[in-house]
Order: structure tokens, then C-alpha cells, then sequence
């Protein structure tokens, strides 16, 4: 099942990442971190890992990630992910 | 002579001699409130005057105009102990040809001194002053306390522009730095913003891992051996090293410990101390707040001390010399007890050494308090990005995870064990944090030397790399 | 060991994560006061990933669920069962019923995991006054409960009355769950301190919850956590009294002797029992027997 409305998840604090998932065509995902350098691929990574894992094909999303770590990575996506799908 | 005022402030810079090529001097008592250093670089560049050396003790975001004059060739050098990150950023994309001179607070009044880095005209931002320049910190409404790094400017620049927005008959009372070595005093409607230039009230963290740090931390000076009468201390102005002095303050009035003083930039936590019998006398070189300030106006027991007094390695002793305990901060610490405060995580200038290896050469106990890793970054690296502070002079590192100790400090170690304090290895700090974020890749660095991190001594510590822009 | 139980709000990454290193026995991850109805569904992700992906190094996790007259008591289960917590908090626990209601869910979840009954256990937060009369009921309904919790900030709402420092208002209730616990032989914990600026407060309130036989105490602040652990920790003296009733045992046993006494007084069951459980907790402490007497 897809991404049928738009949803988010997160917040912006220290520690934490901001996901604004939508209805798209193929997976479009816009990443802005403060540790881009540094873990800028890994996120991007895992973000299509926990997509895959849930089926999804079809999203655009825009992640803002403040540092978080991928245990919260992951979990918000998933949130997001749930709500996107109406869940 | 009348006196020396002066009808403008270009007339000062005219009458001062200063020509292309020279260098000029700037504190930082006004902070992020400082309008002196920019109002001066205006005037200097509509008269035409370019090539300058700029020493400023330390440099903030106010400062951004001066990005401006670097490119227009007004400015071709800096010299400084601190660089906040709107400037530090575009030292580190390379807008200057010749690299930045880091001294550290110490080092700085200790050059200019020996005459390693001479000064042609030092403008001093005065919140008080007479109109022969007798001036002070401590009135005003631009009052900032000390004026602790003016005085090496004030004693050695070949001449001295006092400039003030607060003029009063003379003599003024209770002056800092004496008529004896000012050339010229200039009126301005303002020299700064009072709310850059102190805090309203510094405030220690809520975060409850800055805390459980602050907790450990004044656990280690309790059981370091060093907490008894006559203890003498400093710590920085962040959240959780003010934590650490305010849990160190509970202990000292429960054990009944009399100190003997406390220095470096003062906060109003220090001033408590002051106030509830913790200290003999504070001194300041620096206020960080109002509680600050108005202690240093009212209390004799609080000092203004002189940037050489505080730190300087060719004085014949200095406050750091007889410091006990120095807490401190780190962006970085690496396995040799290395500790970065020049640069962060993606290697752009954002700070520097102030008084950070002054206080740990001369400290009997340095401490670091760091958490394990920042927003996903370990603390903990294999080597620093940039060398502020080296390894020989940091004894502890405190996280939330554990306390280590540098391997040269035995007998601290086994104190510390023998309190029962959590003591690890520093390797296993930082291995422990890449378990939880994951191992960072390494930063990309750019092939230009950008700054050159000058030791207390003189020697080159470290150099700072550009940053590639994509 | 549980002398300290700190709570953490369920939806906040930053203490989630380093929750592990702020002193506490026991973490309480909190889904449901600390979490507003519309962030539910995200805090239960990051609770559940939280324990599935995190070293928590040797705290224990406790997760504090929805009530079950919630539409979310279900799922909280069914996310958080599988990562094994050691306490499940059932929050405006009331009488038997709740808790053979939230059981029976249990058992059903343990049984879709392939897992034995009770592999999960359950405590109750008794936080009203039906609760407070119920207490010995609650305690004793299920197997599965393990211990019960006092909250007194919703408790003091329902018994109409102020919340204050000294806590003579909670005075009864807290005695009612201290013999509720102990007769159905389960362990009691105690409400958290909630000045946390007040250093001396908390050492005297945790001190009295020690005094009536609270087997720990919770905290909203990791301030408090040191003191809670001192407080709740047996001494030194307990500790070498322990290793003391435990050798006057094995000599005993040793010359086939049947009463055993030790300093003129007679060592019963209750004692043995209580020597083993301080040993027990002075091993975790990483305190040992530090001398030897004779």
C-alpha cells in the first residue's frame, strides 16, 4: 500500500529528525543534516531500507535530521511512513 | 593641556599617525555588543588607509563588517584568541591570504609585550572615562566590569585612542587604566549594546545529561585531594561547567572549605561563591553578566585583574600559575587527551584557545567536561581536528559515560577509583560512543593553511586547514 | 536491584538515548502522561526502537502504557511486549479486574510470541483512591504483578486534597501499600519527589519512604537518582551483618548443628532471607565484604 496523503513526523529539536512524507512517483528524498558530511550517506541508506521495509514505493520525502541517532531515524519514518498510509 | 578630547574620531585616527600597513588593537569587553571596533574599521577605510593588521583579543558575529574590509584590502591580517562562527566561516573558505595568528589570552598580552606583535594604535572602548582618559569598565550604561585585556594595548601601543560614550569630569574615580598611556579620548553616542555585551543572568543547564556531568565533575575536585582550605578555582561560563561550580559551592559551604580565589571570566555563580565564603577574593579579567559587573563596582574583594596578570607565560608569575582546578570545554578530545576548541565538527572556525591552555598549563587539576558525543558526533576522536590545548595538560575528561584520566595522572586515578567514581579507559569512551552513533566518515579538508594556532610559549601548536567549498 | 526508577518521556529522542547514563536502576519510558494523544503512535515507535536498537547498558526498562479505558493500552503492548521490558506500568490501576484485564491481553501477546506466561510481568500504579482500598486485591490478582507503584500527584487530586512536601496526605496511603505489597509478597515503590531543586527534600522523603518499608522510589529528576540509590542501598554494617549470618550458616552446617546463633541471637529463616537478598544487592553494587571482623 502507498502513500496516500501528506503526514510528518518528529521534530526539530536536538537529537531528533523531521519527516514530511507525500504521495509521489518513485522514492524522491531531499535530506538536510547537520552531520551531512559525516553520516549524510548512511541516513539516506537506511531511509530507503525502512521505505523498503514497509512497501513503499511511491513517496517524496523531505527529511530536516538534527543529529539523530538511526534508532530515531528509523522511528520516525515509520510514524510517518503509518501516517502517510492513514493508518 | 585642557585635555585630550578630540572633535571626532577621525581626527583621533589622523593625529594617531596611522598609515597603511600598520596594525590597530581592539578588547572584547563588549562582546557581541561592540560597536568600537566597527565604527573605527568605517572611518579608517573611508580615509583610505588599507593593508592593516587587526589584533583584536577576540572577534564575534557583531564583527561581520569586517568581512567587508577584507575584501576591500583594508584588512589583510588578523591576529586574535577567538573567533565566533559568521567570521571563523569565511577565514575557513580562505577570504584571507595570509593565514589568521590564534594567540591564546595569555600568549597575546605576552607578545605584545616582547614585542613579537607591536601595536601602532590601540582603540579602547571605555564605558567610563575622564577627558585626560583615566577610564573603567565598571560605569555606564555600557558598563561591562573589567577591562582586564585592554591594559596590554594601553601599555604598549605606540599610541592609544581612548574612546567613550560616557565622559565624566576628572578625575574619574576608581579608574582601570591610567591618563599615563592615552594619547586621545574620543565621545561616541554609543559604544555598544547592553544587551550584547553581558548577559542578563548566565543560567546553568536542565539538561539532565549536563547535569549528571556537573555531578561527577565537582565529585573529582571533591575527592582530587586539592579541595581543602586555601582551593582555588576557575571554570567557563557554559551551562554545564556553571552547574559544576554551583554543586562545587554546595559541597564547600557543607564541608565548611574556605578557598582562596577564583578567576578568569567571572559569572554571577562565581560571585555567590564570593558572597557565601567559598573565596578570599575573585580575579577578574573578564565580567560575563550584570551580577558580574555590579560585584566588581561595589566589593573590593573583587579584582580586575590585567590579561598578563591572568595568563601570561613571560610574566613573573600569573593568576593561573597558582590555579588548583580548571574546568573547561572541548568540541573535540582526542585519545591523547588532545582538546580542539579552534574548530567543529565540519572543520570551520567557531571559536578558539582564550584562556583554555593558559588555565591548563598552569592548573594543578584540568578537567574537561564533555558529553559523549554531540547531536550523533563523538567527543571522543582518534585525533583532534586542530590541536587548542595539548593532551600533556588536560588531566580528566568527564562524560555522562565515565570519567577518564590521563595516564600520567596516576595517583589522581587511584584517588578517583578509591572514591568510587566511575574511572574508564579513554578508549573505551570512544568506542562506546561510536557503538551508539556509528562511525562518522572523516571530513573533507581543503589544501590552504587558514590559521596558524600559536602555543603560550610562541612555538606553533597546529595549523587550521580551509574548508572546500562544493 | 531496583532502588531508583527515573521516568522518561516517551517521545523525546534526546533523553530517550542517554537515559542509560543518568545513574537510575530502572528506566520508566513513559507513553502516557508525558505524551499528548496526537504523538501516541510516534512515541510508541521510539520507545519500542529505543529498547530493539540501544545498549541501555545495565538499566532496567520499564514502560509505563495508556490505561486500558484508552484505545491505545493494546498497541502499546503490542509493540513493546516483543522487546521483553521487565515491568509493564499500568497506570489508574483500580481494582482486580484491571489487572486480570490487562493479564489476559498479556498472556495473549506471549502467547502470538511463542513465549512462556509471565514473561512479562506487570505493576500496577495505584493513583486513586479506589486503588488505595484495593491495594492488597490489585497485588494479589495475577500472578503476573511483580510489584506495585504509588502515584500520588493524580491520588491527592482524587482525594480532594493538596499535594505537599511533607506528604501527611499520602501518609495513609502509603502505609496501605506497604502492607498490601508485603502480604500479597510483592515489592512496593514509592512516588516520586517532585521539588527537584530541593537537595535536602529529597533525601528526607526518600529516607521515610525507606523508614515504611518501600522497596524504592520513583524520580522525575536525574538530581534525585543518587540520593534515591544511597538511600535505598543497605549500608556497610548490613552488608558485613549479612556476610556474617551467612558463615555462622555454613558452620553450622558444617558441625551438623541445627539452631544457629550469632551474637546471642538466633537466626531464623526471615533473616537468612534477608542476609541473601543485602548480598545480593552489595554484589551488584560492586561492594564487596570490605573487612573482616575477628
Amino acid at each position: 500500500m502507498d502513500i496516500i496523503k501528506k503526514a510528518s513526523a518528529g521534530t526539530l529539536e536536538s537529537s531528533d529528525v523531521y519527516v514530511e512524507i507525500e504521495p509521489g512517483q518513485g522514492i524522491q528524498l531531499e535530506l538536510e543534516s547537520v552531520v551531512e558530511q559525516q553520516f549524510g550517506d548512511s541516513i539516506r541508506a537506511l531511509v530507503q531500507e525502512v521505505l523498503a521495509e514497509y512497501g513503499v514505493e511511491n513517496a517524496r520525502l523531505h527529511i530536516a535530521d538534527r543529529g539523530a541517532l538511526d534508532c530515531v531515524i528509523r522511528a520516525r519514518v515509520e510514524t510517518a511512513v503509518a501516517r502517510g498510509k492513514g493508518e | 593641556m585642557n585635555n585630550k578630547v578630540v572633535s571626532s574620531l577621525r581626527e583621533a585616527i589622523e593625529l594617531s599617525g596611522l598609515k597603511s600597513g600598520m596594525t590597530v588593537s581592539f578588547h572584547h569587553h563588549l562582546r557581541n555588543g561592540d560597536f568600537v571596533l566597527n565604527m573605527v574599521m568605517a572611518e579608517i577605510a573611508q580615509m583610505g588607509i588599507r593593508d592593516l593588521t587587526v589584533n583584536a583579543s577576540s572577534l564575534f558575529d557583531i564583527h561581520a563588517p569586517l568581512l567587508q574590509h577584507i575584501e576591500n584590502h583594508v584588512v589583510t591580517k588578523i591576529q586574535t584568541d577567538y573567533m565566533s562562527g559568521v567570521i571563523g566561516k569565511a577565514v575557513s573558505r580562505g577570504i584571507l591570504e595570509t593565514p589568521v595568528e590564534f594567540r591564546t589570552h595569555g600568549g597575546r598580552p605576552s607578545d605584545i609585550e616582547l614585542g613579537r606583535t607591536p601595536i601602532d594604535v590601540a582603540f579602547i572602548a571605555a564605558p567610563a572615562s575622564d577627558g585626560m582618559g583615566n577610564c573603567s569598565g565598571k560605569y555606564g550604561k555600557s558598563a561591562c566590569g573589567s577591562l582586564g585585556y585592554a591594559y596590554p594595548d594601553a601599555m604598549n601601543a605606540k599610541k592609544v585612542v581612548v574612546i567613550t560614550d560616557n565622559l565624566v569630569d576628572y578625575p574619574l574615580l576608581d579608574w582601570s587604566i591610567p591618563e599615563t598611556c592615552v594619547d586621545y579620548v574620543v565621545t561616541v553616542d554609543a559604544i555598544g549594546d547592553p544587551h550584547g555585551i553581558v548577559s542578563g543572568t548566565t543560567k546553568i543547564t536542565r539538561d539532565p545529561v549536563g547535569l549528571v556531568m556537573a555531578d561527577r565533575a565537582a565529585q573529582v575536585i571533591r575527592h582530587s585531594g586539592l579541595l581543602k582550605d586555601g582551593f582555588s578555582f576557575q571554570t567557563g561560563a557554559g551551562g554545564a561547567s556553571l552547574a559544576a561550580a554551583k554543586f562545587l559551592k554546595d559541597i564547600m559551604l557543607k564541608e565548611n572549605i574556605h578557598g582562596s580565589f577564583g578567576s578568569g571570566g567571572i559569572t554571577g555563580y562565581m560571585v555567590d561563591m564570593l558572597n557565601e565564603g567559598c573565596f578570599q577574593s575573585l580575579m577578574d579579567v573578564q565580567c560575563f553578566d550584570l551580577k558580574a559587573v555590579e560585584s566588581i563596582r561595589t566589593n573590593p574583594r573583587h579584582q580586575e585583574i590585567s590579561a598578563s596578570h591572568y595568563a601570561s607565560p613571560s610574566a613573573r608569575s600569573a593568576v593561573v600559575d597558582s590555579l588548583d582546578v580548571v574546568i573547561l570545554g572541548a568540541t573535540e578530545v582526542d585519545t591523547d587527551f588532545n582538546v580542539n576548541v579552534h574548530t567543529d565538527s565540519n572543520g570551520y572556525i567557531m571559536g578558539g584557545s582564550g584562556g583554555h591552555s593558559d588555565t591548563a598549563a598552569g592548573a594543578k587539576l584540568s578537567m574537561i567536561i564533555a558529553p559523549l558525543f554531540r547531536a550523533r558526533l563523538p567527543i571522543v576522536t582518534d585525533r583532534v581536528n586542530c590541536i587548542s590545548t595539548p593532551g600533556r595538560d588536560i588531566d580528566v575528561l568527564v562524560t555522562q559515560a565515565g570519567i577518564a584520566v590521563n595516564p600520567k595522572d596516576t595517583e589522581l586515578r587511584q584517588r578517583l577509583i578509591d572514591a568510587g567514581l566511575p574511572i574508564v579507559d579513554i578508549h573505551e569512551l570512544k568506542e562506546l560512543a561510536e557503538r551508539t552513533t556509528g562511525a562518522p566518515a572523516h571530513i573533507a579538508k581543503g589544501d590552504r593553511v587558514v590559521a596558524n594556532v600559536i602555543y603560550r610559549d610562541g612555538t606553533l601548536l597546529d595549523t587550521i586547514r580551509s574548508v572546500p567549498t562544493k | 536491584m531496583r532502588r531508583s526508577m527515573l521516568f522518561i518521556p516517551g517521545n523525546t529522542p534526546n533523553l530517550l538515548i542517554n537515559g542509560a547514563y543518568l545513574g537510575a536502576d530502572a528506566l520508566i519510558f513513559d507513553l502516557e502522561d508525558a505524551v499528548s494523544p496526537d504523538e501516541k503512535d510516534s512515541a510508541r515507535n521510539l520507545v519500542r526502537n529505543t529498547m530493539k536498537y540501544m545498549d541501555l547498558r545495565r538499566c532496567e526498562v520499564i514502560v509505563r502504557i495508556n490505561s486500558i479505558d484508552t484505545d491505545y493500552w493494546k498497541k502499546d503492548l503490542d509493540a513493546i511486549m516483543p522487546q521483553k521490558p521487565a515491568l509493564i506500568m499500568l497506570p489508574k490501576s483500580g481494582c482486580a479486574q484491571d489487572i486480570l484485564t490487562a493479564d489476559a491481553y498479556m498472556t495473549e501477546v506471549e502467547e502470538r510470541l511463542g513465549w512462556e506466561k509471565n514473561t512479562v510481568r506487570l505493576m500496577p500504579l495505584i493513583e486513586t483512591a479506589l486503588g488505595v482500598e484495593n491495594a492488597f486485591a490489585i497485588a494479589s490478582a495475577s500472578s503476573r504483578v511483580a510489584a506495585i507503584f504509588l502515584g500520588a500527584e493524580d491520588l491527592t487530586a482524587d482525594l480532594r486534597c493538596k499535594r505537599t512536601k511533607g506528604g501527611n496526605e499520602i501518609a495513609y496511603a502509603r502505609s496501605r501499600m506497604v502492607v498490601a505489597a508485603r502480604a500479597a509478597n510483592v515489592d512496593v515503590y514509592d512516588t516520586p519527589f517532585t521539588d527537584v531543586n530541593d537537595d535536602e527534600g529529597i533525601r528526607v522523603d526518600a529516607e521515610y519512604a525507606k523508614s515504611l518499608g518501600f522497596t524504592g522510589k520513583a524520580s522525575i529528576s536525574p538530581r534525585h537518582v543518587g540520593v534515591i540509590n544511597e538511600v535505598f542501598s543497605p549500608s556497610q554494617k548490613d552488608i558485613d551483618y549479612a556476610y556474617e549470618v551467612m558463615e555462622a550458616i555454613r558452620l553450622a552446617h558444617e558441625q551438623g548443628r541445627g539452631a544457629i546463633a550469632l551474637h546471642g541471637k538466633m537466626i531464623d529463616a526471615p533473616i537468612v532471607a534477608r542476609a541473601q537478598q543485602t548480598i545480593a544487592m552489595a554484589e551488584e553494587m560492586g561492594v564487596g565484604k570490605v573487612v573482616d571482623h575477628e
